[in-house]
């Protein structure tokens, strides 16, 4: 019982750094219908500038907020520079900028950095909590990592509940002609999606790093994780990329800890199994709409 | 015009064919490894830009299917080292073409991002098996493939030149096939379901069995690629089919030109030889290593994003372009001369992978002769 309460708590930690990337894609899919391949590759840059700011200034929260501060930059300065001249080409060719992106961050990241694995500093403490004498298996710093990502995405909720710019968004991805006859920019909407995007990118790597190192790849099997988690909770619904996180993090969680060593290696296959499940009964996620067909 | 066309491709086959011998002959070793490097890649693009750019499927999980061909190769040349390597090639292609008949019926309800996701996840997760089960592959190390030269060749013949034959020889005639098979019935049914299912079911398509025989013509020429992969590196390894692998096959596909053969070779030349250039640059200037090594893929990246802003249809497109076919910006995805698509542009649906459709212009003729025969 205690191994479920530390596999479930555990999972919950992860499975919040996988929403905040797959909240981070839904939020670019929902303004762009675009796949950013470059997501992960952008949160691992915010991260080693973090770094280079921990370095210098000894503090961790300065870096903190420089490398959010670089994710909205970064994330608007990329639909700003390549993303948008492809408007009304071929879907395709913005995902392969994306890629190419991808792989243009990571080689700059190697040039400047190099390949070496590089530990980052958590938050918090990493030593594991207790209630009573019974060992949690989580630490501050997990509690941390879920309660940032939660806070977040709570942020983001109320902003587009409950503010006019969120208002704008939201008729923005509803239906962008609409919402530019009736006085929207849709064009700046989408920048500031992408800025946000890029804001919960870093995020994430600021929060997996310290678990994960850092090194130019090291975002790539996050990136994958978020990018299952968005496509089974549906890309349009940013409820079910937090849903969807959540649900990867807890399975990936049991299965690593109830299967032993073979689990850390069947983590994909799992992961391909959830993901089939839930495609075979929802093809368009768990929280899709009504699907609609002009015919 | 299906008819008329086949000694065409079949020539261009021929005179491709030869070119590669001449330069396999003059080239050094090294050399031939890119040449056998590069037919590997345009097979297995060709594939995939059939699946996406005619059927309208997308695939990141070619790579997984190379997979199963290696391996499956490597398992048959292991066990019965008696087989000639047709037999072997035949049998890794065979049992790719399950493994997609497989995938593509799981697939044939998804689309777009969902179906990205899906195959995405296969490719990371089928190289998993390999470390999971290391008695049968072999684990992280994996499996020795033997290969040699055989001997009506003599023994002074080297083998990368005959790895170099092969793999042409190879890659050639799926061009030739595949050219065929999007000429045919089977392709412009492809066409129809991509441009509209419903239309296409109207007309009498079976919109189901054209995507999952897509999955398959493509899964079976991923499982060539990787049959072929598997004796020129003489080794397979789970570590050769990360996601990068399936990536950049799709990469190739679009940078070259979806959905056309000759965009196939483009895209492959592209990934190969850009980012060797750019080592042998980088390393030539006397830079550090950890600087030369990572200034190729700086370099790629760079290429891909200027490739797709310059030429959005792909490389194929502007050398069309250049040769003074077709203007330049609107995005032909329509065959015309095909009975079944002929549908209204009114019936768009919304969730199909292609580009702005209805901002095309009229074309002249030759265009469409060239779209044809792709």
């Amino acid at each position: 019982m205690v191994e479920f309460l530390q596999f479930t708590l555990s999972g919950i930690s992860f499975g919040m750094i996988y929403a905040a990337i797959a909240l981070s894609l839904v939020l670019i899919w929902r303004g762009t219908r675009l796949l950013n391949f470059a997501q992960g590759g952008m949160a691992m840059f915010t991260t080693y500038i973090a770094l280079e700011v921990i370095r210098h200034t000894g503090s961790y929260w300065a870096g903190f907020a420089v490398a959010l501060a670089a994710g909205v930059v970064l994330g608007a300065v990329a639909e700003l520079a390549v993303i948008r001249p492809t408007l009304g080409k071929p879907e395709l060719n913005a995902v392969i900028i994306t890629i190419g992106l991808l792989i243009l961050l990571e080689g700059l990241a190697g040039i400047m950095y190099g390949g070496q694995f590089r530990s980052f500093p958590a938050a918090f403490s990493v030593t594991g909590l207790k209630a009573g004498s019974t060992p949690l298996g989580i630490s501050r710093a997990d509690v941390f990592v879920a309660v940032a990502v939660l806070a977040a995405a709570l942020l983001l909720a109320v902003g587009f509940r409950y503010t006019s710019a969120g208002l704008r968004m939201r008729a923005a991805a509803f239906n962008a002609t609409v919402a530019r006859l009736s006085g929207i920019r849709v064009a700046r909407v989408i920048t500031v999606g992408w800025a946000l995007a890029g804001l919960l990118g870093a995020l994430a790597g600021v929060l997996v790093s310290p678990s994960t190192f850092l090194y130019p790849n090291s975002m790539d099997s996050v990136f994958v994780l978020g990018f299952t988690a968005a496509v089974i909770g549906g890309l349009d619904s940013p409820a079910g990329a937090v849903v969807g996180g959540l649900l990867l993090g807890l399975a990936l969680s049991y299965a690593g800890g109830y299967l032993g060593s073979q689990g850390s290696d069947l983590t994909a296959l799992v992961t391909l199994g959830i993901l089939v499940v839930v495609l075979m009964f929802r093809p368009d996620g768990i929280f899709a709409g009504a699907r609609v067909r002009r015919v | 015009m299906s008819t008329r066309s086949t000694p065409r491709v079949l020539g261009a086959a021929l005179a491709a064919a030869v070119v590669v011998a001449v330069l396999s002959i003059k080239l050094s070793t090294f050399r031939d490894y890119q040449i056998a490097e590069i037919a590997i890649e345009v097979t297995a693009v060709a594939g995939l830009t059939v699946l996406t750019g005619l059927s309208g499927q997308i695939s990141l999980g070619n790579g997984a299917f190379m997979f199963v061909g290696a391996y499956t190769t490597a398992l048959l040349m292991m066990h019965l080292a008696s087989w000639p390597f047709i037999a072997v090639l035949v049998a890794a292609a065979a049992v790719t073409a399950a493994a997609g008949a497989v995938v593509g019926m799981a697939a044939a309800r998804l689309h777009g991002p969902y179906l990205a996701g899906a195959t995405l996840l296969l490719s990371v997760a089928l190289p998993a098996l390999a470390n999971a089960y290391p008695g049968t592959f072999g684990g992280d190390q994996g499996l020795n493939v033997v290969f040699t030269t055989p001997g009506f060749l003599g023994v002074n013949f080297p083998l990368t030149r005959w790895q170099a034959w092969v793999c042409s020889a190879v890659a050639l005639v799926t061009l030739v096939l595949l050219a065929n098979l999007s000429r045919s019935r089977v392709g412009r049914n492809w066409r129809a379901v991509r441009d509209d299912e419903v239309a296409a079911a109207l007309a009498g398509v079976n919109v189901a069995r054209a995507r999952v025989l897509a999955f398959v013509v493509s899964a079976t020429c991923a499982g060539l690629a990787g049959a072929l992969l598997a004796v020129v590196t003489e080794l397979v390894a789970p570590g050769a089919f990360t996601i990068t692998l399936s990536i950049a096959l799709l990469t190739a596909a679009v940078i070259g030109g979806l959905g056309t053969l000759p965009g196939a070779v483009w895209g492959s030349l592209v990934i190969v030889l850009v980012p060797t250039y750019a080592t042998d640059v980088a390393t030539s200037h006397g830079l550090s290593t950890s600087v030369a090594s990572n200034i190729p893929i700086a370099a790629y990246g760079v290429v891909l994003i200027f490739v797709m802003l310059t030429f959005p249809q792909g490389i194929q497109g502007g050398v069309r372009w250049l040769l003074g076919l077709v203007s330049i910006s609107p995005a032909r995805t329509r065959p015309v001369a095909s009975g079944p698509d002929a549908t209204p542009p009114a019936g768009q649906a919304p969730a199909s992978q292609r580009g702005a459709p209805l901002a095309r212009r009229t074309d002249p003729p030759e265009s469409h002769e060239k779209e044809e025969t792709l």
